[in-house]
């Protein structure tokens, strides 16, 4: 009870226009334009010590998605629900982000998509990735490629590669290797498959670390999966029935309850 | 007369960098400090109170790949493609092995000491190993003289040094 008192007043400072505290507002809506507050940097409140998560050398925190930093604290961009993450392991210092719901990609550095070949041109693939601009790949991108070497890539392939450069000023550039040159699972996806869309948030629901949805799908059949953070998954099994099941599971599990899901699937395990 | 006039070197021309070889570092010291203190009477500088550096605790990212820590996009279940299933082990151990890391220290299948022990042993072993002929002989000799005949012997066993010429 004492909880959701505390949230009610984070909303109305937030509407009075002063900003909320950052941990307030945790697992509730923001929209664009709040101020999240964060809590002071020690090192400027050098009397007071303090104890618990502000005491150790404090890593940087991380600002996600929907967040930006503004003098006060962080500023909302986008709508949705705001998340937290504890500091300790990837994101030293605790990480803040808003999940918000789209359809529409917006290309991002380091994010792994499924790209079409529209064009070849010279040394430069032209791949469309659900953005609003089409994405380069060169030639070169590829493992063991070399100008003698060239991949053998036709113009409606499908193709898994990274993000090199993703920003609003510049077209994307898309490789298909790591750093380390080594192609790790990136490339031309192989023939036949379902190529087919979802929303973004599903994406991210499904690559979460214990997906229940992915769990329960690998007990069917086997079958082989890419997903790509544009949106696309691609699909393929031993028979096109068994792929296009696979496909509707996807599709329609967005909105269905984890119940109506395993019931679905007991009916399909049952065929 | 050739001697006495001497041209006047312009103070640029002593400015640079071969000229100033031959000096000693006090004069350069002395000619950089002129050189500062030129420029700053001219330089135009702003007057007002210095800002403080903006908190740079707070990392901006527009990817959801650090927050949420994503697998792998790449799946395959039932051994539908071996090779994709050897890299989701791969990549997704990645991850937690970074978790695993901080915690436990990896155990020894060797203590400590009996790997000094070995190595003592080691190290006199393999090294014969990388010695020239002579050093070898030498070695040798060293080894069959020790069950008596240490006079015998005794110019041969010396290593030829080297001898300095006397001047």
């Amino acid at each position: 009870m004492r909880g959701s008192r505390r949230r009610v007043g984070a909303c109305a400072a937030m509407a009075a226009g002063r900003g909320a505290e950052a941990e307030a507002c945790v697992g509730q809506v923001v929209l664009p334009g709040d101020v999240l507050l964060l809590p002071a940097h020690p090192d400027e409140d050098a009397e007071r010590l303090r104890l618990g998560a502000g005491a150790a050398p404090r890593g940087r925190l991380l600002c996600g998605p929907g967040l930006r930093r503004c003098t006060a604290g962080l500023l909302v961009t986008k709508c949705g629900l705001l998340r937290h993450r504890q500091a300790g392991g990837s994101a030293a210092g605790g990480a803040y982000w808003v999940d918000s719901q789209q359809k529409r990609y917006v290309p991002v550095k380091g994010d792994h998509v499924i790209g079409i070949v529209t064009a070849k041109a010279g040394d430069v693939f032209k791949l469309d990735v659900g953005g609003s601009e089409q994405a380069s790949l060169s030639y070169l991108a590829f493992e063991g490629a070399t100008k003698r070497n060239r991949p053998n890539v036709q113009v409606g392939d499908l193709i898994y590669g990274q993000f090199l450069v993703a920003n609003k000023d510049m077209e994307p550039e898309m490789v298909c290797i790591d750093s380390s040159g080594r192609s790790s699972g990136m490339g031309i996806i192989g023939q036949d498959g379902f190529l087919f869309k979802v929303s973004l948030g599903l994406i991210r629901k499904l690559l979460a670390p214990k997906c229940e949805i992915i769990q329960e799908l690998s007990q069917l059949y086997p079958f082989e999966l890419v997903l790509g953070m544009n949106g696309r998954i691609w699909v393929k099994a031993k028979t096109v029935q068994q792929t296009l099941i696979i496909v509707n599971i996807l599709e329609a599990c967005e909105y269905m309850t984890a119940e109506q899901r395993k019931q679905a699937l007991a009916k399909l395990s049952g065929n | 007369m050739a001697g006495e006039v001497k041209t006047k070197l312009s103070k640029n021309l002593l400015r640079m960098k071969f000229m100033q070889r031959g000096l000693d570092s006090q004069t350069k010291k002395q000619l950089e400090e002129e050189e500062k203190k030129i420029i700053s009477e001219e330089h135009w500088y702003l007057d007002l109170p210095d800002l403080k550096e903006k908190e740079s605790f707070i990392i901006e990212e527009r990817s959801f790949m650090p927050c949420e820590d994503l697998l792998y996009g790449r799946m395959s279940f039932k051994g539908f493609n071996p090779e994709i299933e050897k890299l989701m082990i791969q990549m997704n151990s990645r991850c937690k092995e970074e978790e695993i890391e901080v915690d436990d220290k990896m155990e020894a299948d060797v203590s400590d000491e009996e790997m000094a022990r070995r190595y003592e042993t080691l190290v006199g072993t393999i090294g014969k190993k990388f010695l020239r002929k002579r050093d070898q002989r030498v070695l040798q000799d060293e080894d069959e003289d020790e069950d008596g005949n240490n006079n015998t012997r005794p110019s041969k066993k010396a290593k030829k040094k080297f001898l300095k010429p006397q001047d």
